[in-house]
C-alpha cells in the first residue's frame, strides 16, 4: 500500500436533530467532495465498525480508536448514548494521511458519531443500516455494555468484538459470549490476549520428543492479573478442548481456583493464580508440568517471555522467548484485524472455559 | 518406526511453530545482512515469528568480537528497520549472538563454526535445526557450501540443516549448472533454498491468489482470448554507485531472468494439483520448457537493447550511464531491455508475451498488462469518441498494488458513443494488513522448511536456457545498443517488436 505520509486532513459534516437517510447523505456529499477535490483520496474498503458507547465516555474510546495504528476500520460509526436525550445529533468526518502524489494514493477512513438516547437501542438497527457500506463486514464493539443495542444488531452484524474480561463476573462473561456466539463471529480481546501464549505452548511441545508429553501433562497453574481470570479460563479451556479433557468447575480457594480435568492417561491438576503485581490486563505467567517429571514455565519478561524448562532428570534451562508487547491499542487493532479471519478453536475452548466457570 | 501424532495445539494458530533453529550468515557484515537480514530477522522476532529458541552466528572476514557484531547488528536494525525497534526486544535477540571471523576457504573458520553450533545444542540441551545463509559475493558460494561439506556440516543428526544462497546464480547457464553440481554435491536438493526475493513479495504471491482464487479470469486465460501480454519493471532511477556490478551484469541478468521469468512463469503457469513447493515449481518449469528458445538469428529481431543518455529524473539533470562513475568508456552494457518471448503450449501458443525492463525510465512500476482480444463485430458508432478498445486486465505490483480491468461504457447523452474506462481494485483500500518484507517470509519460509518461494534447480537452469542465447548474441553481433533519454519511457527502437498498431502501455 503506497500511502503518503504527513498530517491528517479531515473534511466535516454536522446536523442536528437529524435522520439517518441525511446523515448517509452527508456522508456522500463528504466523499465527492474529496475526490473532486484529489482523485487520489479513495475510501478504505475493509470493514465496519459500529460502537456504542457512554457518551461521557466516548472521548476514551475514541483515543483508543485511534492508537490501533493501521488496523483502523474503513468506517467508524459510535453511537453515544446520552441519558434523556431524544433526538439524533450526527458528525461525519473522512480522515486521510497526507495528499497523494501524482500517481500514488491516499486511503480515506470514515468516521461518524451519533448522540442518541437510551430508547434508541431497542432499535438501533434502523439508525445504523442506512450507515454502514453494504457488502462490508459489520463489526460492533459495545465496551460499556448495553447488550440491548447490540442484541438490535444482529441482523446486520457478522462480528461481535468484545472483552470478556470486562466484565465483573467470569461466569458471566463468557456465557454472554456464549450466547453471542450462536448468531455471530465472536473476537474476544480476552482470547487474543492469550494468543502468544497459546502459540508458545504450542511451538514448546512441537518438537516430537516434546509432543508425546502432551498425553502426560499432569498440572497446569495460569498466572493472571485479577481482574483478568477469564483470560486464564479461557487458556485451560483451549488445552482442555485441544488435548480432549473433560473438565470441572473449578473452586475458589481465597483469590485463585483449583479445578481438575479428566485427561486421557491421568488427572490434570489445574490452577488460577492472581498476580497482584501484573500492571496490564491478561496472563502474567503460567507453568505446566508432566507426568514423567519435566516441566514449562513462561513468565512476561523483558524482550519477550522468560522461559524455564526442566528435563526428567531435573535440569533446568531457561531463556528468553523473544517478542514484543502488543500493548491495549494493539490487542484492539489485532481485535479489528481477527474480525477478517475465522477462528475455529475460540467456541470449543469457550465451552470448556464455561464449565471451568459454572 | 513409531510415529509420531500431529500436534493438536496448532490447530487455529496463525503463526504455527517453527523448530528451534541456529542460523548462520555468512557475509553478516556486508550491505545485505545489514540492511535487509538482520532487520528482517528483527521483525520477525518483533512480532513473536522466530522460532521458540533461535541463535544467530554471524560470519566474514572482518575480525571482530561476539560483541563488537551486536553492536554492529544492533545498529544496523536501528538503521534500517522497517518499524521503530524495541530496545528490549533488540537486545534480547542479539544477547547471545556468536561471530566467527575469516575468510571462507579457511578450514578453521568451519571448526569453529562448529564448535558454536554445537555449544549452543548442548547449552539449550535440544538439538537445533541448522540455516547457512550465503550472503556473500556469488564466487564463495561453491567454496562455502564445499567447506561445510568437508567438515560434516552438512547433515546433523535429529534436525534439519538447510542451505539459503543468494542470487545471482550464476552469470550464465554454464555457471547455474555448474554451481549447481557442486552445490548438490554437498546438499539435497530439499536442503537447498535459492532466493530470488521477488518470490517474497506479497504482491507476487497475490498473482497466484488472482488467478486461481478467482473462477471470472481463468476461461479467458488463453490464446482464445488473449492477444497479447506486455510485463514491465521499470525503475526512476539510475545506477547510483553500483557500476561495479551493473556493468558485468546489465538488465537481462539483474532483472529479466530472474524477476521477470517468475512473474512470467506465474502468469502462465497452470492451476498446480496443489500448492506444495514441488508442485507449484513442476507448473513453473513447465511454462520455461515451453518458452521458445531465442537462436542467434532470432535474437536481433526479438531483442532490443537501450543505455541511457543524460536527461532529467524527477525534474533533476541526470547524466548517462557512459558518465557514471566506474563505467568502463564505450560500455555497451544495457541498461534498458525489451524482449518478444512466446510460449509455446497449448495455451498461450501465438499470444506474444512482451517484457521490458530498465534503468533511469519516467517513473517506477511494475506490472502486467494482459490485453484481451478485441469483440468480433462492433455495432457502436466510432466518430467523435475515444471508441471501444480491446478490455485489459493489469496488474500492478508497484507502486500502488491491485488489479485494473479496462471496459468500453457508455458516454452519456443521446448517442451511442463509446470510451474506455477502468474498474479499479487496490489492495490497499482493502486489506488492513501492512505486507512484511520479502525477507522476512522468506527467511521464515527457510527455517520452516517449505521452498515454495525458493527457485529449485532445474528452474533456475531454464530461466538460463532463455538468457543464455541472448546474452551469446549480444556479446557476437554489432546491433546497436540503442540511446534513451533518461526520464523517457525508453528507445524508440523498442516498438519494432510490437505488432503492426499495437504500442506499448504508456510507463
Amino acid at each position: 500500500m503506497e500511502v503518503d505520509g504527513g498530517a491528517r486532513r479531515h473534511g466535516m459534516w454536522a446536523e442536528q436533530d437529524t435522520t439517518p437517510g441525511r446523515i448517509d447523505a452527508g456522508l456522500r456529499e463528504l466523499l465527492k467532495e474529496r475526490h473532486a477535490e484529489n482523485q487520489g483520496y479513495v475510501p478504505a474498503r475493509v470493514l465496519n465498525l459500529v460502537v456504542i458507547v457512554d457518551r461521557q465516555w466516548r472521548g476514551e474510546v475514541e483515543n483508543r480508536l485511534e492508537r490501533v495504528g493501521r488496523y483502523h476500520p474503513s468506517r467508524t460509526v459510535v453511537c453515544a448514548v446520552e441519558p434523556g436525550r431524544t433526538k439524533l445529533d450526527a458528525r461525519a468526518t473522512t480522515e486521510a494521511v497526507g495528499d497523494p502524489r501524482p500517481g500514488s494514493f491516499c486511503v480515506a477512513q470514515e468516521h461518524v458519531v451519533v448522540d442518541l438516547g437510551p430508547q434508541h437501542l431497542a432499535h438501533l438497527d434502523t439508525i445504523v443500516d442506512p450507515l454502514v457500506i453494504t457488502d462490508l463486514s459489520t463489526v460492533v464493539w459495545s465496551p460499556h455494555g448495553h447488550h440491548e443495542g447490540v442484541d438490535a444488531l444482529r441482523r446486520l452484524a457478522q462480528v461481535v468484538l468484545l472483552d470478556s474480561i470486562d466484565e465483573p463476573d467470569a461466569h458471566h462473561a463468557l456465557t454472554r459470549s456464549h450466547e453471542v456466539s450462536d448468531w455471530a463471529y465472536v473476537v474476544d480481546l480476552a482470547w487474543l490476549r492469550s494468543t502468544p501464549w497459546r502459540e508458545r505452548i504450542a511451538a514448546s511441545f512441537d518438537p516430537p520428543q516434546w509432543r508425546t508429553e502432551l498425553a502426560r501433562i499432569a498440572a497446569v497453574t495460569v498466572r493472571h492479573r485479577p481482574d483478568s481470570a477469564v483470560a486464564g479460563l479461557l487458556l485451560l479451556g483451549w488445552l482442555a478442548s485441544r488435548l480432549g479433557w473433560r473438565p470441572e468447575a473449578m473452586i475458589a480457594t481465597g483469590a485463585a481456583r483449583r479445578g481438575r480435568a479428566r485427561g486421557g492417561r491421568q488427572e490434570v491438576a489445574l490452577r488460577l493464580e492472581p498476580e497482584e503485581r501484573m500492571s496490564v490486563p491478561g496472563l502474567a505467567g503460567l507453568t505446566v508440568e508432566t507426568a514423567s517429571g519435566m516441566s514449562l514455565s513462561l513468565d512476561r519478561g523483558a524482550g519477550g517471555l522468560a522461559a524455564t524448562r526442566r528435563d526428567r532428570k531435573g535440569r533446568e534451562w531457561s531463556w528468553t522467548v523473544v517478542g514484543a508487547s502488543r500493548g491495549e491499542a494493539g490487542i484492539l487493532g489485532e481485535g479489528i484485524r481477527q474480525a477478517l479471519l475465522r477462528d475455529p478453536t475460540y467456541r470449543q475452548a469457550l465451552a470448556a472455559a464455561d464449565t471451568l466457570a459454572a | 518406526m513409531a510415529t509420531v501424532a500431529d500436534n493438536p495445539l496448532v490447530e487455529g494458530l496463525e503463526r504455527l511453530p517453527v523448530h528451534p533453529t541456529t542460523l548462520t550468515i555468512f557475509g553478516a557484515t556486508g550491505d545485505l545482512a545489514k540492511r535487509k537480514l538482520l532487520p528482517a530477522l528483527y521483525n520477525l522476532a518483533h512480532e513473536g515469528a522466530l522460532p521458540e529458541r533461535f541463535n544467530l552466528i554471524g560470519s566474514s572476514r572482518s575480525e571482530m568480537s561476539d560483541d563488537e557484531f551486536r553492536a554492529s547488528a544492533l545498529e544496523s536494525v536501528r538503521r534500517f528497520s522497517r518499524r521503530e525497534p524495541d530496545p528490549k526486544v533488540l537486545e534480547a535477540l542479539f544477547a547471545d549472538v556468536r561471530y566467527v571471523s575469516g575468510s571462507f576457504d579457511d578450514e578453521t573458520v568451519y571448526e569453529r563454526l562448529a564448535e558454536a553450533l554445537e555449544a549452543f545444542d548442548a547449552n539449550a540441551g535440544i538439538v537445533f535445526n541448522r540455516a547457512f545463509y550465503l550472503s556473500t559475493a556469488p564466487a564463495f558460494f561453491p567454496v562455502i557450501v564445499q567447506a561445510l561439506g568437508g567438515r560434516g556440516l552438512d547433515h546433523h543428526e535429529d534436525s534439519e540443516v538447510r542451505v539459503i544462497i543468494e542470487k545471482p546464480f550464476g552469470t550464465n547457464l554454464l555457471e547455474a549448472q555448474q554451481l549447481n553440481r557442486d552445490v548438490l554435491e554437498v546438499f539435497d536438493e530439499s536442503q537447498i533454498y535459492r532466493i530470488d526475493h521477488y518470490l517474497g513479495k506479497e504482491t507476487v504471491q497475490n498473482m497466484m491468489a488472482f488467478r486461481f482464487a478467482n473462477g471470472m479470469f481463468e476461461p479467458l486465460w488463453n490464446r482464445n482470448y488473449i492477444d497479447n501480454v506486455q510485463i514491465t519493471a521499470a525503475e526512476d532511477l539510475s545506477i547510483g554507485s553500483r557500476a561495479g556490478y551493473y556493468d558485468a551484469s546489465g538488465a537481462l541478468r539483474d532483472l529479466v531472468q530472474n524477476h521477470m521469468l517468475q512473474l512470467l512463469t506465474i502468469l502462465c503457469m497452470e492451476p498446480p494439483v496443489s500448492f506444495s513447493a514441488d508442485d507449484v515449481r513442476d507448473e513453473k518449469v513447465k511454462v520455461l520448457h515451453s518458452v521458445h528458445r531465442p537462436t542467434a538469428q532470432s535474437v536481433p529481431e526479438m531483442t532490443v537493447r537501450g543505455q541511457y543518455t543524460g536527461g532529467t529524473l524527477g525534474g533533476e539533470p541526470q547524466g548517462g550511464y557512459l558518465e557514471e562513475d566506474g563505467v568502463p568508456e564505450g560500455s555497451r552494457t544495457e541498461t534498458y531491455v525489451a524482449l518478444r518471448l512466446e510460449v509455446d503450449n497449448w495455451r498461450w501458443a501465438g499470444v506474444p508475451i512482451y517484457l521490458r525492463t530498465g534503468k533511469a525510465l519516467a517513473r517506477k512500476v511494475t506490472e502486467i498488462a494482459v490485453t484481451l482480444k478485441p469483440v468480433p463485430h462492433l455495432a457502436f458508432e466510432q466518430d467523435g469518441s475515444l471508441g471501444v478498445r480491446p478490455n485489459q486486465i493489469v496488474l500492478t505490483m508497484q507502486p500502488n498494488e491491485g488489479v485494473s480491468i479496462s471496459l468500453g461504457a457508455k458516454i452519456p447523452g443521446t448517442r451511442m458513443k463509446i470510451r474506455p474506462v477502468n474498474m479499479e481494485f487496490l489492495y490497499g483500500t482493502s486489506f488492513l494488513s501492512e505486507s512484511p518484507e520479502a525477507y522476512e517470509r522468506l527467511i521464515l519460509d527457510a527455517m520452516r522448511g517449505d521452498a515454495t518461494l525458493f527457485t529449485r534447480d532445474d528452474e533456475v537452469e531454464a530461466q538460463w536456457r532463455i538468457c543464455d542465447p541472448i546474452l551469446q548474441a549480444w556479446g557476437e553481433d554489432d546491433e546497436p545498443v540503442h540511446p534513451y533519454e533518461a526520464g523517457s519511457h525508453g528507445p524508440e527502437a523498442a516498438a519494432s517488436l510490437l505488432r503492426e498498431g499495437m504500442e506499448w502501455r504508456a510507463i
